[in-house]
């Protein structure tokens, strides 16, 4: 235990239960709270730097290495760019089946996150091998969900980690219509596992927690905001995609290999993610879905970022019941890609990752070489908020054990789904000097 | 061994995507009666509970970029009774091997505002560059089924045992038309090792090598035979030198393929 007055450094070398490589700093000063690290030393990997002189073709394998977790953002959010730039425009098909992938992503990263990485904090178990010990239905419901999100990658994309049929344009090769209507039976029962997933984390009460948060996501009124629409944030921003740069700025600090993102007029950090999602997003959210937040005991807009859990349930349903349509709906792309012509051009897209909104933008030239590039992920993005929530949680209990403090951060850090592969795929920067 | 008689189990993650230790929580089926076979020792992307080693198993993703790596990998070496690389990057130094013919304090300097706070190799290196590997497991990511038959021949006290042949055999077996015969497309599938049931060509694209190059691979070869079907050379280059290419018989045929141009 601490006295008033105490000096002392809290670490924690490396945390568990997150995708990649990180660890906290937290400095105590005369008992006050002084500097709050969110550490970020996963080696960086130079994507941006390397993709320069790399034909456009190779961009969504590429850029799908940056992370194994969410390899579909990468692959349409670079897309999406290219196709800007040179302004081909996919049919309503593709876009469809586009989407319908990206669904698929979704589940199997929600699921993995709720039942995988998180769940083991809510019964105090170290993994979710351990926590299938007490409650194996849980743990099994849990698999088969991300089972049947990994399964419909693979009809789609061919491979679940780094599919191989996305390209600029549309698609290498689509899935036949009867493949599709086969694997109905499944999605409907992942929209059943996605409901009773959502009926048990509402069921548990999120420690109290309220910062204020800016909120932002993508919004468009065709549909919940996954793969395109304009940035709106809960402080009445509303941009097109091309006005992010102007908007947001990365700064590059010591203690991380990821830039930290925050709003340009104010230095202030924001947050992306499931929970601004379905704050700015709620009005757009499908049936069973918006049942399921209404169920969920939680009183939207929320800014509690404990109840992450419950916005990632919600959007389990989201998808699961648009997949659902989606295949339905499905008709084959024909032709499944379509051409267009290469010239010097720049563009930018952005999309929603499990995680939150993914920026890119490149520059090509008549040759379709790559001459510039330009990531932000999501976890880049939430870096500043994060260390933003340590400090408020901190301040509260540091009378607290150093265990206690450090445990209680972990809990807090996993709420936002941390990707630290996304956030050190390394980067390109515009910077403030701190 | 454990107290409990059962196996030791480690996984370490290095400079990579995570998209190979995923596959291990990808075997959705099998991952709970696995995980009751071993004892977890170190697995940080599932769980919080960390013992030292020694360990019976070791598998390692990701490639070597910095000096605090390099000597993490030796003490994992020293613990493990049998250390196995997972997927292109601890096998090949992965997609961020593109850096090692580029200069990377101009990279440093081109993306990071502070370029001393960024402490990076030279050049993205796979494990055996550095330590002893008993056993690798290619592929950008690893295929479950081959991750299943390494870690059950294991667990039954036998060596593991992967495909060595190309690509085109499983092409053969899918009945997928070459698509370098046919059409004309650029496909390293000849000499890149097999495992992910062609994936490409049976989706009408060529193989980008994934999987790295098969053993007795003849790169020079398949080079002349694209060249001669009228392929490009910088599309040839391309391809040899991408997920795998700072593995030696990539890059060695890249090197004689830029020689002979000038």
């Amino acid at each position: 235990m601490t006295t008033a007055l105490e000096t002392r450094t809290i670490r924690l070398a490396a945390m568990a239960r997150v995708e990649g490589e990180c660890g906290l700093r937290l400095e105590v000063r005369d008992g006050r709270l002084g500097d709050v690290h969110f550490d970020i030393y996963e080696p960086p990997r130079f994507f941006e730097a390397f993709l320069r002189g790399r034909s456009l073709y190779d961009l969504p394998d590429i850029t799908a290495r940056i992370c194994g977790i969410c390899p579909v953002a990468y692959q349409l959010t670079s897309v999406q760019a290219i196709e800007s730039a040179l302004r081909v425009e996919p049919t309503p098909e593709i876009r469809a089946l586009r989407r319908l992938l990206y669904c698929a992503e979704w589940i199997q990263s929600h699921a993995l996150h709720i039942y995988l990485l998180q769940a083991p904090d809510l019964f105090g178990m170290d993994s979710a091998i351990a926590l299938a010990s007490i409650q194996p239905d849980l743990v099994r419901r849990g698999l088969e969900l991300k089972k049947i999100g990994n399964d419909l990658m693979r009809l789609i994309g061919g491979r679940s980690v780094h599919p191989i049929s996305v390209c600029i344009g549309g698609f290498w090769k689509a899935p036949q219509r009867s493949e599709l209507l086969k694997f109905r039976g499944r999605m409907e029962r992942a929209l059943q596992l996605s409901i009773e997933t959502a009926t048990f984390v509402s069921s548990l009460k999120p420690p109290e927690f309220s910062a204020n948060y800016e909120c932002v996501s993508l919004f468009n009124p065709e549909g919940y905001g996954i793969d395109n629409g304009r940035i709106i944030s809960s402080s009445g921003l509303d941009i097109a995609v091309g006005e992010f740069e102007q908007v947001f700025l990365e700064e590059h600090v010591a203690h991380s290999t990821a830039l930290h993102s925050v709003r340009a007029e104010r230095g202030l950090s924001y947050l992306v993610g499931p929970l601004s999602r379905i704050n700015l997003n709620y009005s757009r959210l499908s049936p069973s879905a918006r049942q399921a937040a209404d169920r969920s005991g939680i009183k939207w807009p929320c800014f509690n970022p404990y109840a992450g859990i419950v916005a990632r349930a919600v959007e389990l349903v989201q998808v699961c019941e648009e997949s659902l349509q989606a295949i339905d709906l499905y008709r084959e792309p024909d032709p499944p890609r379509i051409d267009y012509t290469v010239r010097a051009a720049e563009g930018c897209a952005a999309t929603e990752a499990p995680r939150g909104l993914l920026y890119h933008r490149y520059r090509i030239n008549d040759q379709g070489l790559v001459q510039s590039a330009r990531i932000v992920s999501p976890t880049g993005q939430n870096c500043r908020r994060i260390e933003d929530d340590l400090r408020l949680l901190v301040s509260g209990i540091l009378d607290r054990t150093d265990a206690e403090i450090v445990n209680a951060c972990e809990k807090m850090v996993r709420n936002y789904d941390p990707c630290i592969s996304c956030s050190t795929h390394a980067l390109r920067v515009q910077f403030i000097r701190r | 061994m454990g107290a409990n008689g059962k196996p030791r189990l480690a996984v370490f993650k290095l400079a990579s995507c995570d998209g190979c230790q995923l596959q291990i929580l990808n075997l959705e089926d099998e991952l709970l009666d696995i995980a009751s076979e071993v004892t977890i020792c170190n697995f940080l992307e599932a769980s919080s509970r960390i013992l030292d080693g020694p360990y019976d198993v070791t598998l390692v993703e990701g490639s070597v970029t910095t000096e605090h790596d390099i000597e993490r990998l030796r003490d994992i070496r020293r613990k493990s009774q049998t250390l196995i690389t997972m997927g292109a990057c601890a096998n090949a130094g992965g997609i961020q091997a593109l850096r090692n013919l580029q200069d990377t304090d101009e990279y440093t300097r081109a993306i990071y505002a502070n370029p001393s706070y960024i402490h990076s190799l030279s050049q993205s290196t796979p494990v055996a560059a550095h330590v002893t590997v008993d056993f690798a497991i290619n592929g950008c990511p690893i295929s479950r089924g081959q991750l299943l038959q390494v870690v059950t021949a294991l667990l039954n006290g036998q060596h593991p045992k992967l495909p060595t042949y190309s690509v085109c055999v499983e092409c053969k077996r899918n009945g997928a038309v070459c698509v370098l015969v046919s059409r004309r497309i650029a496909c390293i599938g000849p000499i890149t090792q097999a495992g992910c049931g062609a994936l490409c060509p049976t989706s009408g694209r060529g193989c980008f090598g994934c999987y790295g190059p098969m053993e007795s691979a003849n790169p020079d070869s398949l080079c002349s035979k694209m060249t001669a079907r009228g392929i490009p050379r910088d599309e040839i280059l391309r391809l040899l030198n991408g997920y795998t290419g700072w593995a030696e018989e990539f890059r060695s045929a890249r090197e004689k393929l830029e020689k002979a141009a000038i």
